[in-house]
């Protein structure tokens, strides 16, 4: 049964990785619906959110075949329920009353105004966002530009502190035994 | 905070010297004493600097990039070191990528530099630049690319950790022509943690406990054998494990030799052309437990069947393994050197002698109608079990090591096994060609063994080059070229399923006899059974390297077999 899985990718900031990473989504045959990246909370550390639609056990494998990269760190995989998931649309849209009413009703916000068109700014689900561009499209839509999904966890538990705090608790055995 | 640095390297009065020199003072340090590789236009710095070391490092000269990879996997194999590689850019980079595969399928742990053009002509698609991280994403554990010459001697130690620990895998280090050539002061400091790479696991006792509650109630248990044993180091684990338990154990091709073949409780190869009784048998079975393998295809047949009625403890180092095609009841993620003791700790001892006994009535079927009138044939013209066979006796310590196809599985089913690492095969990539350079690589790093290579007269074609290996470093490497003229598996599945449709599997050999000669090697060639034993006889004799050429039986199966896709219960005996 496919379903969607939010998939939060923690890896070394290293030249390619990006690549590395997709990789596995291609060598495993599952599609990318949505990816975004950028450094994460913590210096040093890159954060990628992907979104697939695929079966749980495909996506279990996925995630431990990903982690298996030598330079990621940790990789989450969270159902739509675990994590607040937005996205961000930006549309190029004919100057119009109409729009400017739309506008108001819906919470969006207007960045740019010329005189034959206004760009406008949505935050929200993917449903709302798709939800605006049929409500403007009578209006006449010059362009949409959505920036992908980016998530996070609703849990309070900081799992990739846990993890970090762990591997620096291996680097001191380490240490430890390589003195012994 | 570089100034800082620099003043600590003054003090302690480090070496200034060229990153090239870095290179092969990093291998020296890793304790590397081989390397096989070939030069060209971007890794001449770095062979510049071996010119001062050949007292300290043999280099072998191979005849083709994709060989040095393989004779690298053979020394690795033989030896359990990593072995090592180095390449020029370009052609010499794209010609290693199905070394690395097939090193990356069968887990070897290989380090491959690879001289990369200049910085500046990164990216301007200069003579001889591929994007080698790039194209190599796939088929490494690990790969990065070297610009600056400091930087060189921290990436190789990171190379070495990297293959060596965990599963092992290749990794490749790309260093730009600069990199090589510029100077910086040199420290080598081992790598023993990388944040991002964590390969030890912690040994979860609540399902060690779970596995002895499984293994004590069994009453059809079988063990699987796989190459993680050997790359553990744990045939001794393996051994204790099996004789508390009574449990008798098959292995896979990678795994043979783990176990000696004449071990009581050892019933045969898994697999595709494996043995009657771990196939037929897996349908009974109450309990498989697999040590150190990832059910390949071969292995499984149609995986939703295999171990149909049996529950599944998988001992294995690689968590992405764990429910990837079979799902375990039990998962014991770690080296099984370090697990296995702790699971023979907890079961009880038992023997399974009524279901041993079981596998050895299906030996005796086998026997009869397979293995008899392969290696003791009535016909007229020699076969290739009969062979195996004869070799084997007469080189009963050897290292077996082989191309693919049919003279694979004739070989690792009729060869016998006494000691450890001593089959050394291309298993999860089927890469033909792999045979003569991986045998020159095991020769290489076990000199104090013999190394016997079978191939097909397909797959010696396929890497013929490297017989001027063979000859300019005097590498002992026992070549038996089981001819019959033909792509011989290929030919099999065309007779058996694509009626006898032999599209393209014939093959017009050379002479072989000249193709010897020309390389100054000790030649002959064998077509009658009673010319066989002699033959094997005086190649044992003869010093150095040897070809026997045996022409063998032309359209010979490899049987038993379980058809691609189906149960492994439905192995067929003809």
């Amino acid at each position: 049964m496919e379903k969607e899985f939010i998939i939060t990718i923690f890896s070394e900031n290293k030249v390619g990785l990006l690549s590395q990473i997709t990789t596995v989504f291609t060598h495993r045959n599952i599609n990318i619906e949505s990816l975004t990246t950028s450094e994460s909370a913590i210096e040093g550390i890159h954060k990628y959110t992907v979104i697939v639609k695929n079966d749980a056990d495909r996506v279990a494998n996925l995630v431990k075949q990903i982690e298996k990269k030598i330079d990621v760190l940790k990789v989450f995989c969270y159902t739509p329920n675990e994590v607040v998931l937005q996205e961000l649309a930006l549309y190029k849209v004919q100057r119009s009353r109409n729009v400017e009413e739309l506008v108001r009703r819906h919470n969006v916000r207007i960045l740019e105004i010329h005189d034959d068109y206004i760009v406008l700014e949505k935050t929200g689900h993917k449903e709302e966002i798709r939800e605006l561009y049929h409500m403007l499209e009578p209006f006449g839509i010059y362009q949409l530009v959505c920036s992908g999904q980016v998530a996070i966890i609703k849990s309070r538990r900081e799992l990739l502190d846990e993890y970090l705090a762990y591997v620096e608790k291996r680097r001191r055995e380490q240490i430890a035994e390589n003195k012994e | 905070m570089s100034f800082t640095k620099d003043t600590v390297s003054n003090q302690q009065n480090l070496p200034r010297i060229s990153g090239a020199e870095a290179v092969i003072r990093s291998f020296l340090a890793a304790g590397v004493d081989t390397l096989f590789g070939y030069p060209g236009g971007s890794i001449i710095p770095v062979y510049d600097a071996l010119y001062d070391y050949r007292d300290q490092l043999n280099h072998i000269l191979v005849r083709h990039e994709q060989c040095a990879l393989h004779a690298a996997q053979g020394y690795a194999r033989a030896t359990g070191r990593t072995g090592v590689c180095i390449v020029t850019s370009g052609p010499g980079a794209t010609n290693t990528v199905t070394g690395l595969a097939d090193a990356m399928l069968d887990s070897t742990p290989v380090v491959l530099v690879s001289g990369q053009v200049g910085s500046s002509f990164l990216g301007t698609d200069a003579f001889q630049e591929v994007n080698f991280l790039e194209i190599t994403q796939s088929v490494t554990k690990w790969n990065c690319q070297v610009k600056r010459a400091q930087d060189i001697p921290e990436a190789i130690a990171k190379a070495f950790y990297i293959a060596s620990s965990g599963r092992p895998g290749p990794v490749v280090i790309d260093i730009t022509k600069d990199a090589q050539v510029g100077m910086m002061d040199f420290k080598y400091e081992p790598v023993r943690f990388i944040r991002s790479y964590q390969p030890h696991v912690e040994i979860d006792t609540d399902q060690i406990m779970e596995a002895a509650r499984l293994i004590n109630f069994s009453r059809k248990p079988m063990a699987l054998i796989g190459q993680g044993v050997i790359l553990g180091g744990a045939e001794q684990e393996l051994r204790e494990f099996l004789e508390k338990s009574g449990i008798p154990a098959a292995s896979t091709l990678l795994g043979l030799s783990a176990l000696p073949s004449d071990h009581p409780q050892y019933v045969g190869m898994l697999g595709m052309h494996g043995n009657y009784g771990p196939n037929i048998k897996n349908r009974d079975c109450d309990l498989l437990i697999a040590i150190g393998m990832r059910f390949d295809d071969r292995v499984t047949g149609d995986s939703t069947k295999f171990g149909i009625n049996a529950k599944v403890i998988h001992l294995e180092i690689d968590p992405a393994e764990i429910n990837k095609l079979i799902y375990a009841d039990v998962a014991i993620l770690g080296d099984v050197k370090q697990t296995l003791p702790l699971l023979t700790e907890k079961i009880a001892p038992a023997e399974h002698t009524a279901w041993i006994e079981e596998f050895r009535a299906c030996d005796h079927i086998e026997h009869e109608e397979v293995i008899a009138p392969a290696i003791e044939p009535r016909g007229a013209h020699l076969r290739m079990g009969e062979v195996v066979d004869a070799v084997s006796k007469q080189f009963p310590d050897a290292i077996l090591v082989t191309d693919v196809g049919q003279q694979q599985m004739f070989a690792s089913r009729y060869f016998r096994y006494r000691q450890t690492r001593s089959v050394i095969t291309s298993g999860g990539l089927g890469t033909m060609g792999f045979g003569l350079p991986a045998a020159i690589g095991a020769k290489i790093g076990a000199p104090q063994r013999e190394v016997c290579l079978f191939v097909g007269d397909g797959g010696l074609q396929m890497s013929l080059q490297e017989l001027g290996t063979i000859y300019q470093s005097q590498v002992g490497v026992k070549i038996i070229l089981l001819n019959n003229g033909y792509l011989g598996m290929v030919r099999q599945w065309q007779e058996l399923f694509y009626d006898r449709r032999y599209s393209f599997t014939e093959l017009t050999n050379p002479d072989f006899e000249l193709v010897a000669k020309a390389n100054r090697i000790p030649y002959r060639c064998v077509e009658h059974h009673e010319e066989l034993n002699e033959a094997v006889a005086t190649m044992l004799q003869t010093e150095g390297a040897y070809l026997l050429e045996v022409r063998v039986e032309r359209e010979e199966n490899v049987f038993p077999m379980v058809p691609a896709g189906m149960p492994v219960h439905d192995v067929r005996l003809e």
